[in-house]
């Protein structure tokens, strides 16, 4: 794969991503659309710019780690490691069928080349810190990245997890939490609020930054400030848009795990030109 | 002579403690151990190997699911995790974590349960673990093992650590008697004949296997042959020994110190149904016990030898004529 630093061509590389998000869970007839859409700019910034990692050896021992704990986002996890060469970009549209390696949530089972198995919602960050915990001890300077959503860290083991991760000073871990405001039954506010986020961050201590999760300089500009930071590990509070980058997907709950019509992705394939 | 004289059944250890000496012994040979802790560690034991190794060793708080969950972790990056708690907590606060972080995508973690049953006595039912065996056991691909004595314990250990996958190793508080020799040879996975005979089989894991040696040799006064096997290793289950026993003894007795509805007890039932059907009394907890001595509280709730006796006979009459 060839990486790059470069916003205009990740910025492609994010439209891309976001083409295959929408084909695939039409195609699958069921998934979680807004939540993928909402994390582009997240990942692509990670396996294009930032990881160190090698598509043609996954299994590196010195490679960076990358979990998706909220599992349910797959497809812009499965887009991006196709893209990148780690899988076939041919079977994506296999997604959620039968025997797929592109299962409904992601599993190590059927693909290998993930890092976790996730799905059940607030575990991740548990498992990146142990996996940040072995890489220290063996002296690598690997680091972990973990992307969460906001509903799922009213979870209580996402907070077990940050207390651990401050008090073992895990600063080669980086949680991202993809505050798009959003979850299943409605807005965040509205089911159980997690504001104000950054200060439960930084009360549990870690170093904390808000960006705006879609404006790719700001992404890349906070995973420089996290693999700088000493002595505690990062959390970047990335304010996202559910659905973002389609008009009518966004900011709409209806989309977090509705799959578009035929029309529909049709519509949305337009925008994203 | 008493069939039993051969087990003097001489006190012992708590398998907890054996747990921590043997989990500091595999750790000298293997630097890949390493060890998980939720506040416990001068409980179960899990301190020698934190004295040791500190640098291998995560105290992870009062937070059982996270220490599941870091121990899965550590596991991905290539480590050999021992994670360890009374077993109601870690079985019972850290299940979601063993099933999703280490059963399901077959991670290489060590989960022990210390305190289990109903022995550790004065702390009560709030501390006791009656259900670790059918939570682990719901585990697939995992290995569950109860042993009944140190020797026991360091078998296990020394297996699971060099067994790529999940096992639980369910260890007790109190001190339980010697069974095993320092040399004896503790297969994982077969069940250990201790006596032999044919009118019944015993069959038990953890503290129950002294206790079930205790009512073969009461049967043998009343000229009773009864077969005792150690099944230290409950899943997977020894289905052969359990046939041999059906078709050789006719009758089983089952004495376990869990909850009687899911423990060894079904799967010996479902194993003997599956290949040679007999009459089977079953040994265990019905629900939750209470304060009192280690000694007495397993008498109260009817664990002790008297008990395997009596059942031994009452399946031995409902053997077909």
């Amino acid at each position: 794969m060839q990486k790059t630093s470069n916003p205009q061509e990740l910025a492609e590389i994010s439209k891309l991503v976001r083409r295959h998000i929408i084909e695939m869970i039409g195609e699958a007839k069921s998934g979680h659309p807004g939540g993928s859409l909402s994390a582009v700019e997240i990942l692509v910034t990670l396996y294009w710019d930032v990881m160190r990692h090698d598509p043609a050896n996954p299994k590196w021992p010195a490679r960076d780690r990358f979990i998706l704990s909220k599992g349910h986002a797959a497809p812009v996890l499965y887009a991006v490691m196709a893209e990148c060469g780690y899988c076939p970009v041919d079977e994506l549209k296999t997604l959620r069928k039968m025997g797929s390696i592109y299962q409904g949530h992601p599993d190590v089972r059927f693909l290998p080349v993930l890092e976790a198995s996730t799905g059940s919602l607030g575990q991740g960050l548990s498992l990146a810190l142990g996996m940040g915990s072995a890489l220290k001890l063996d002296g690598l300077d690997s680091r972990v990245y973990a992307v969460f959503g906001d509903g799922e860290i009213q979870e209580g083991q996402i907070w077990e997890a940050a207390m651990y991760g401050s008090y073992h000073k895990l600063d080669n871990v980086c949680a991202i939490v993809d505050y798009n405001k959003i979850q299943l039954d409605g807005f965040v506010k509205d089911i159980l609020d997690v504001a104000p986020l950054a200060d439960k961050w930084r009360s549990f201590g870690w170093h904390t930054l808000e960006i705006d999760g879609h404006d790719l300089l700001q992404v890349k500009a906070a995973f420089v400030e996290a693999a700088a930071t000493n002595g505690k590990p990062t959390c970047i509070v990335a304010n996202t848009i559910k659905g973002k980058g389609v008009s009518f997907m966004e900011n709409n709950p209806k989309w977090h795990g509705v799959a578009p019509s035929p029309a529909e992705v049709e519509l949305a394939l337009k925008e994203l030109v | 002579m008493s069939v039993a004289t051969k087990y003097e059944l001489k006190p012992g250890v708590a398998t907890r403690e054996a747990f921590g000496r043997a989990l500091a012994e595999v750790a000298r040979e293997n630097p890949n151990v390493v060890g998980c802790d939720a506040d416990l560690s001068k409980s179960t034991m899990m301190t020698y190997f934190a004295k040791e190794f500190p640098t291998r060793f995560f105290e992870c708080g009062i937070a059982e699911a996270n220490m599941v969950a870091i121990g899965a972790g550590l596991a991905m990056a290539g480590k050999i995790p021992f994670v360890s708690s009374f077993s109601c907590f870690v079985m019972n606060k850290g299940f979601e974590q063993l099933r999703t972080d280490v059963a399901y995508p077959n991670v290489n973690l060590k989960v022990v349960g210390t305190h289990s049953g109903i022995s550790i006595g004065e702390d009560g039912p709030s501390q006791m673990s009656i259900e670790d065996l059918a939570l682990a056991g719901a585990l697939p691909g995992f290995t569950v093992i109860s042993p009944a004595d140190e020797v026991a314990t360091r078998a296990a250990v020394r297996w699971a650590t060099d067994h790529f996958g999940g096992v639980f190793i369910r260890t007790g508080r109190a001190k339980v008697p010697v069974i095993y020799a320092a040399d004896a040879k503790i297969e994982i996975g077969k069940a250990n004949l201790l006596l032999p005979g044919t009118d019944v089989t015993l069959v038990a894991h953890g503290m129950m296997v002294a206790e079930c040696i205790r009512a073969a040799e009461a049967l043998d006064g009343e000229g009773i042959s009864a077969r005792v096997l150690d099944f230290h290793t409950i899943k997977p289950l020894d289905e052969a020994a359990l046939a041999q026993a059906a078709r050789e003894t006719g009758a089983l007795v089952v004495a376990e110190e869990h909850l009687v509805d899911c423990g060894l007890g079904v799967r010996v039932a479902q194993a003997v149904a599956r290949h040679a059907p007999a009459p089977i009394e079953f040994i265990g907890v019905e629900t939750y016990a209470e304060s009192g001595t280690p000694e007495g509280v397993p008498i109260k709730y009817g664990l002790t030898s008297a008990h395997i006796v009596a059942a031994a006979k009452k399946a031995i009459a409902r053997k077909s004529k």
